[in-house]
């Protein structure tokens, strides 16, 4: 058998996540995807409207799931999810910086995405303490309210490709939250490794669901899609952002405009208030 | 012979826009809404027959379903549910699921839905008497069940999952049909797997052959499992392609389900909308 010196390269099929699994997209499609020089990287699955619509669906079968577990539970995956991460880290460099970060700068990145997963984990049993309260009402009632997660969110991440997709999906999940999340369009293959390291930190499937593909064609179909209950639009561009946030009003959707990359507000942006009249004394 | 590659063919029809919409206003139209759970209220049966009659409270343009299905108990308050609406109703009997009871108490049970004013009876066959090759059993237990009936329209339940293949499926069929019944229906819906498409092309076809030699048209009904618009479409396609346009019809072609409506009511509001409609939207089943 003759040799070869040069083994054959194995290069990864950058496909979608959707409920736990990694499918191509139903459309068959996809697009190709350069580093910053322009050359070629990897071809990136280019989602459809019907993608979308499975992935919403996905969401909302684990939400039920999600919410349900206990805040102590969603930080304790959420902290793993920043240690495999940190254990995946040289690959997160790598990409970063085929996407075009200097070496010292996508290092810088890697570690503050995982620092603020940790962040973020920490505060998955403190938010009802914060975001919640004690009322006092003219009544023979214990009053309070507490905080709990508003549903689905579609999520159009912004380009910076790790740290800006972390900034958006942990805030969103870390309250019970599920999302579907249309990754970055020029620098989409980042979101799918990360997908790769959700998928097996115990975080159930379908509580994260990555999209890659066009914008312009994906984010509508969410913006409009009954079943979904908030919407991000930290990454939508200036000229889509208007009509977005017009057929977000369908089902009057909580929506969420680009403001501060991280802090309390984007956690609370996506909760609900449930107050509760609870009988005292005699 | 190649039910399943044939079925599995037909299954990758792509059916959209208008044509969707008609398939999916005439799916509505098919519909059996079926409750049979042990915990079946009156009020439970009062909520699901008024979906039946408007199953889209927010768009009067949604047909009624064909029929609502409940216990023999629940037929009196169904059918004051229903009254004047055309929806009709339909009573397991015969000791549904199992039909394992004394043939009197079978053909009481049928009496009794009847008497309350049924006006389709769903039967089971006896498929340990079928699997046993007592196949005079079956039939006469059909007959006797058919003349309990009396005006009221027979379907009967072989519960394919339980016969194991489908030559019984054909044989169980053929049975049937000469013993008069005037729908033929794959399961209870108790049992998984419950209706699949290759069972139902062999009874589609058998009731087409059966058509052939004898001038009566005999109807489908897949009940269980039939859970989205999308298998909903592939059994109408299958009834298009084996038994004929003729069996498009309610009088001809039932589905037993209970999810499956709100997936066609969500898919109807898609189209109509054109945004992806939430199960919030519509009320529950």
């Amino acid at each position: 058998m003759a040799q070869s010196d040069a083994r054959l390269p194995v290069r990864k099929t950058y496909k979608l996540f959707i409920g736990g699994a990694f499918p191509r997209s139903e459309s068959g499609r996809s697009y190709v995807v350069n580093d910053a020089r322009g050359g070629f990287l990897a071809n990136a699955s280019q989602a459809s409207r019907k993608d979308a619509r499975d992935a919403v669906g996905a969401a909302r079968k684990a939400f039920g799931g999600w919410s349900g577990r206990t805040p102590y539970n969603r930080g304790q995956i959420l902290y793993r999810i920043a240690e495999m991460l940190e254990g995946r880290r040289g690959q997160f460099v790598e990409e970063l910086r085929a996407a075009g970060a200097a070496k010292g700068a996508a290092g810088a990145e890697v570690d503050e995405a995982v620092d603020r997963w940790v962040w973020y984990a920490g505060w998955a049993d403190k938010l009802a303490a914060v975001a919640g309260s004690a009322n006092p009402v003219a009544g023979p009632f214990f009053n309070f309210s507490t905080p709990e997660p508003t549903g689905v969110v579609a999520i159009v991440a912004p380009d910076s490709p790790l740290l800006g997709l972390v900034s958006v999906v942990a805030p969103a999940i870390v309250s019970g939250n599920t999302c579907v999340v249309v990754a970055s369009e020029p620098a989409p293959l980042p979101a799918i490794t990360l997908a790769e390291v959700l998928a097996t930190s115990d975080l159930p499937g379908g509580v994260v669901n990555v999209l890659t593909g066009r914008r312009a064609e994906l984010a509508p179909w969410l913006a409009s899609h009954m079943d979904v209950n908030a919407l991000d639009l930290a990454g939508a561009p200036a000229d889509l952002a208007g009509s977005l946030e017009e057929a977000a009003a369908g089902n009057l959707k909580r929506v969420l405009r680009p403001g501060p990359e991280a802090g309390i507000e984007r956690m609370t942006a996506l909760l609900e208030t449930k107050t509760v009249w609870h009988p005292v004394g005699t | 012979m190649g039910a399943e590659e044939r079925a599995a063919r037909l299954a990758t029809r792509s059916i959209k826009t208008t044509a969707k919409a008609e398939a999916i206003d005439l799916a509505i139209g098919m519909v059996d809404l079926t409750t049979l759970e042990g915990a079946d209220t009156p009020g439970k049966v009062r909520a699901m027959c008024a979906k039946a009659v408007h199953p889209d409270p927010t768009d009067p343009e949604v047909p009624r379903v064909a029929a609502v299905c409940v216990y023999p108990d629940l037929v009196a308050e169904a059918v004051r549910a229903v009254e004047g609406s055309g929806v009709g109703v339909a009573a397991v009997a015969t000791a549904f699921p199992s039909g394992r009871a004394p043939l009197e108490a079978k053909l009481a049970d049928t009496r009794a839905a009847v008497a309350a004013g049924a006006t389709e009876i769903d039967m089971v066959i006896d498929r340990g008497a079928f699997l046993a090759g007592d196949y005079m059993k079956v039939w006469d237990e059909i007959v006797a069940t058919r003349e309990a009936c009396g005006d009221a329209h027979l379907k009967v339940i072989f519960e394919t999952g339980e016969l194991a293949t489908y030559d019984n499926v054909r044989r169980a069929s053929w049975l049937a049909m000469h013993a008069g019944a005037d729908f033929i229906k794959t399961s209870t819906g108790k049992l998984s797997p419950a209706a699949t498409l290759p069972v139902t092309l062999v009874m589609l076809e058998a009731v087409r052959d059966f058509r052939a030699r004898t001038g009566r048209r005999v109807g489908v009904k897949p009940a269980g499992g039939i859970r989205t618009t999308k298998d909903a479409i592939k059994y109408l396609v299958l009834v298009n392609e084996t038994a004929g346009p003729d069996w498009l019809d309610p009088a001809a072609f039932r589905l037993g389900a209970s999810s499956l409506l709100n997936d066609l009511l969500m898919q109807r509001q898609k189209l109509r909308t054109g945004v992806y409609a939430g199960p919030d939207y519509f009320t529950l089943d």
